[in-house]
C-alpha cells in the first residue's frame, strides 16, 4: 500500500510540472506585463513611471528566463509570494480562507450526496414506473437551471420571504449553522441533479446482475435486495465520482461564498478577479491542481479499501 | 445603413454556419444509419418539440447576426435591432406599465403600456435584451464547440489509433489540463485575456476539449481492433484513409451526442462567468449579465422581478431543450445506450 501511494505521488510530479509550465505560459506570455500593470493600477491613465514602478514592485520587470526560474522554484517550494493587488502574503490569505470554505463546502457536499443518493434509490426502486419518470424529469430540470439563478431566487424565497436564516454571513461553531442554512440548502438543491442521475445508472447496472437474481430466488425482499446487496456494490463506482472532490472542498464554492459573504477561498478568488490580482489566481490554480491530485490518490486508496477484489500492487 | 468589410464577413459567417448545419442535417438523412435515427427521432414527441424550440433560438440568434453599420453612429445594426429595438426609457418599469418604478417620483413612460416585459435600469426594453441574449448563448455554445471538436477529434483519433508516443503525448496534454479544476482554469485564462465573447469561447474550448478528446481516444481504441478495420488493413488501405473514412464516421454519433449534451453546460457556464466578472463584458447583451443584475434588483422595494425572470426562463428553456434533445438523440442513435 505504502509503496503504491509513493509511486502515485511520483506520478503526480510530471503533471505538476506540466501545470507549472502551462500557468507560466498563460500568466507571463499571453499578455504583456505593461498591460497587466495598466489593468491593475486604478488610475485611468497611469504614467509610464507608475507602470515601471508597479512592474518593479511585483517583479514583472525581470527577464523571461529569470521569471521562469522564480515561477518554478516558488511553486516547488510552496512560496506563493504576495498579492498583486493588496501586497498581502498569499499564503496567509489561503490559510485564513480554507477553514470557512471547508465548513460550508463539506456541508454542501454531504447534503448533496445524501439528497442525490436518496433520489437515486427511490428511482431505482420504482424503476420503469411514473415515479422513475418523475425523478428523471426533476433531475433534468434541476440541471438546466443556472447556478446564479438558484442563489438569487433561493436567497429571495428562502431568506426574504420565508425568513429561514440570516441572508449572509459566517461564523465558526454551532452558532454558525444558522448562517450556513441558506447556502447549504441552495447549494444542495442546485447540485443534486447530476448526482442523482449518475447514481441511478450505477444502481440499475447492478440490479441486472446474477447475484440479484439469486437473492430474489432465495426469497429476499425487493427492498432488502436494493438496500443491502445492490447499494453496497453500487457504492464502488460512486466512490470514484465523489472521493476525488473531498480535498477540493477547501476551495469552496466560488459563487456561493461571494454571494453569501462567506470569508473563504472562493470569496478571495472573486476579490482577486475584481482586483486583477494575477499572483493570487496563479496560486489558486496551483493549489487547486494539487488538491485535485490528492483527491485522485485518495480515490484509489478508498477503492482498494471498499472493494476486496482491487489490490494496489 | 452601409455594409463595411467586417459586416459582410459577419453576415457571411452567420449564413455559412447556418447553411452548413442545414446541409449536414439534410445529407445525413440519406445515409442508412442516420435515416434510422431520424425515424426514431420523428416518433419521439419530446424530441420534436425540443427541436422546434432549438430551431427557434437559432433563428433568433441568426436575426441578431445579420445586419449592417449605421452610417451616423458607426455602430452595428442587425435585423433584430430593426425589429425590436425601442428608444430607452428613463429607468425600470414593470411589464406593460405606464409609469416608471424605482424613482422617488414615478414618471410617465415615453411609450406607456408597450414594454411587454418591462424595462431595465437604463430603461432598455427587457424583451429586446432577452432576445439579444440568444445570440450570445448560441455563439458561446457553437463557436466553442467549433473550436474544441476538430482538435479533440484529431488528437483523440491519432492517440487512439497510433498508440505509443503519440498516445503518451496526447494523454499527458489532457491529463495536465484536466487536473486543473475547470472553474479555476477558466478564471485564469479569462483574467489574463480579459473579458469578451471570443475570449470566453477560447477559454471554454480549452476545458471542453479535455472530455471530448478522452472520449474520442477511448472510442478509437475500441474501433481499432474491430474486424472492419482489420479487413481494411488486410486490403491495403492506408492508415490515413482508415482513420478518416472508416473510423471517424463510426465515432460521429457519440461525438454529436456529447456535443449536444455539453452545449447546455457551455451556455450555463457563461452565466456563472458573467457573475464572477470574467464574462462577455457589459457591452454584450447576455442572460448572465441580466441575472447578475438581479442581486441588486431583488433587494429593492418594490422588487424588480421581470429582468431576472425573463433571462432565467430564456436560459432554462434553452438548456432544458438541449438536455432533453440530447437524451432523445442518444436513444435514437444508439438504443443500446438507453439506461
Amino acid at each position: 500500500m505504502l509503496s503504491y501511494v509513493l509511486r502515485r505521488v511520483l506520478y503526480a510530479v510530471p503533471i505538476l510540472v506540466g501545470v507549472s509550465l502551462l500557468t507560466f505560459a498563460l500568466f507571463y506570455l499571453t499578455t504583456s506585463p505593461e498591460n497587466l500593470a495598466r489593468r491593475n493600477i486604478s488610475a485611468k491613465n497611469p504614467s509610464p513611471a507608475q507602470i515601471q514602478q508597479w512592474l518593479k514592485d511585483h517583479h514583472y520587470d525581470k527577464s523571461r528566463s529569470e521569471q521562469f526560474k522564480d515561477h518554478m522554484t516558488s511553486l516547488a517550494t510552496f512560496r506563493f509570494g504576495t498579492s498583486d493587488a493588496t501586497g498581502q502574503p498569499i499564503a496567509e490569505t489561503i490559510r485564513r480562507g480554507a477553514g470557512p470554505s471547508f465548513v460550508i463546502g463539506s456541508l454542501v457536499f454531504v447534503t448533496t450526496l445524501y439528497l442525490s443518493l436518496t433520489l437515486a434509490i427511490i428511482a431505482a426502486y420504482f424503476r420503469g414506473t411514473y415515479v422513475d419518470l418523475l425523478t428523471t424529469i426533476v433531475t433534468v430540470l434541476v440541471m438546466s437551471i443556472a447556478y446564479i439563478v438558484y442563489v438569487n431566487v433561493g436567497q429571495y424565497l428562502l431568506g426574504k420571504v420565508l425568513k429561514w436564516g440570516p441572508l449572509t454571513g459566517f461564523e465558526f461553531g454551532l452558532g454558525g449553522l444558522r448562517f450556513a442554512a441558506l447556502p447549504v440548502l441552495i447549494g444542495a438543491i442546485a447540485g443534486f441533479g447530476g448526482g442523482a442521475r449518475l447514481y441511478r445508472t450505477f444502481l440499475l447496472d447492478e440490479i441486472n446482475q446474477d447475484y440479484v437474481r439469486t437473492a430474489r430466488a432465495k426469497g429476499v425482499s425487493e427492498r432488502a435486495i436494493l438496500l443491502r446487496h445492490v447499494l453496497k456494490n453500487a457504492l464502488i463506482p460512486l466512490i470514484t465520482s465523489t472521493v476525488a472532490a473531498i480535498p477540493s472542498l477547501i476551495l469552496g464554492g466560488v459563487v456561493t461564498e461571494n454571494f453569501f459573504n462567506i470569508p473563504g477561498l472562493g470569496s478571495a478568488l472573486v476579490d482577486a478577479i475584481n482586483g486583477q490580482d494575477f499572483a493570487m489566481v496563479r496560486a489558486m490554480v496551483f493549489l487547486g491542481t494539487l488538491l485535485y491530485i490528492v483527491g485522485l490518490i485518495l480515490t484509489d486508496i478508498a477503492y482498494a479499501l471498499a472493494d476486496p477484489r482491487v489490490r494496489l500492487e | 445603413m452601409q455594409f463595411t468589410g467586417p459586416d459582410i464577413l459577419y453576415n457571411l459567417l452567420a449564413l455559412a454556419a447556418f447553411g452548413l448545419l442545414l446541409t449536414a442535417v439534410v445529407r445525413a438523412r440519406r445515409q442508412p444509419l442516420w435515416a434510422e435515427a431520424y425515424r426514431r427521432l420523428a416518433r419521439n414527441r419530446i424530441a420534436m418539440v425540443t427541436l422546434a424550440v432549438l430551431v427557434l433560438y437559432g433563428l433568433v440568434a441568426l436575426l441578431d447576426s445579420v445586419g449592417g453599420t449605421v452610417t451616423k453612429t458607426q455602430t452595428r445594426h442587425t435585423l433584430m435591432d430593426a425589429l425590436f429595438q425601442r428608444p430607452a426609457e428613463r429607468t425600470y418599469s414593470a411589464p406593460l406599465a405606464s409609469m416608471t418604478t424605482g424613482e422617488p417620483k414615478p414618471r410617465r413612460l415615453n411609450q406607456p403600456g408597450t414594454h411587454l416585459l418591462g424595462t431595465d435600469l437604463l430603461g432598455n426594453d427587457v424583451l429586446y435584451q432577452t432576445l439579444k441574449g440568444a445570440r450570445t448563448a448560441v455563439v458561446v455554445g457553437g463557436f466553442t464547440s467549433l473550436m474544441s471538436v476538430p482538435v479533440a477529434l484529431l488528437l483523440g483519433l491519432l492517440a487512439g489509433y497510433y498508440g505509443r508516443r503519440v498516445d503518451d503525448a496526447v494523454q499527458y496534454t489532457y491529463t495536465v489540463l484536466s487536473s486543473i479544476p475547470d472553474l479555476l482554469l477558466l478564471i485564469a485564462i479569462l483574467i489574463m485575456l480579459g473579458p469578451g465573447l471570443t475570449q470566453i469561447c477560447v477559454a471554454l474550448a480549452v476545458t471542453n476539449f479535455v472530455g471530448l478528446c478522452r472520449l474520442v481516444r477511448g472510442e478509437t481504441l475500441k474501433h481499432r481492433d474491430r474486424e472492419y478495420v482489420r479487413a481494411a488493413k488486410a486490403l491495403g488501405v492506408s492508415d490515413n484513409r482508415i482513420l478518416w473514412r472508416h473510423i471517424l464516421p463510426n465515432l460521429l454519433p457519440v461525438v454529436i451526442i456529447s456535443v449536444t449534451l455539453g452545449f447546455s453546460g457551455l451556455v450555463l457556464a457563461e452565466s456563472t462567468l458573467s457573475y464572477l466578472g470574467v464574462g462577455v463584458g457589459q457591452d454584450v447583451g447576455s442572460w448572465g449579465n441580466m441575472i447578475d443584475a438581479a442581486r441588486a434588483e431583488l433587494a429593492r422595494d418594490p422588487i424588480i422581478w421581470w429582468n431576472l425572470s425573463a433571462a432565467s426562463v430564456a436560459l432554462t428553456l434553452l438548456a432544458l431543450s438541449l438536455n432533453l434533445f440530447g437524451d432523445a438523440l442518444r436513444d435514437a442513435i444508439d438504443p443500446r445506450l438507453r439506461s
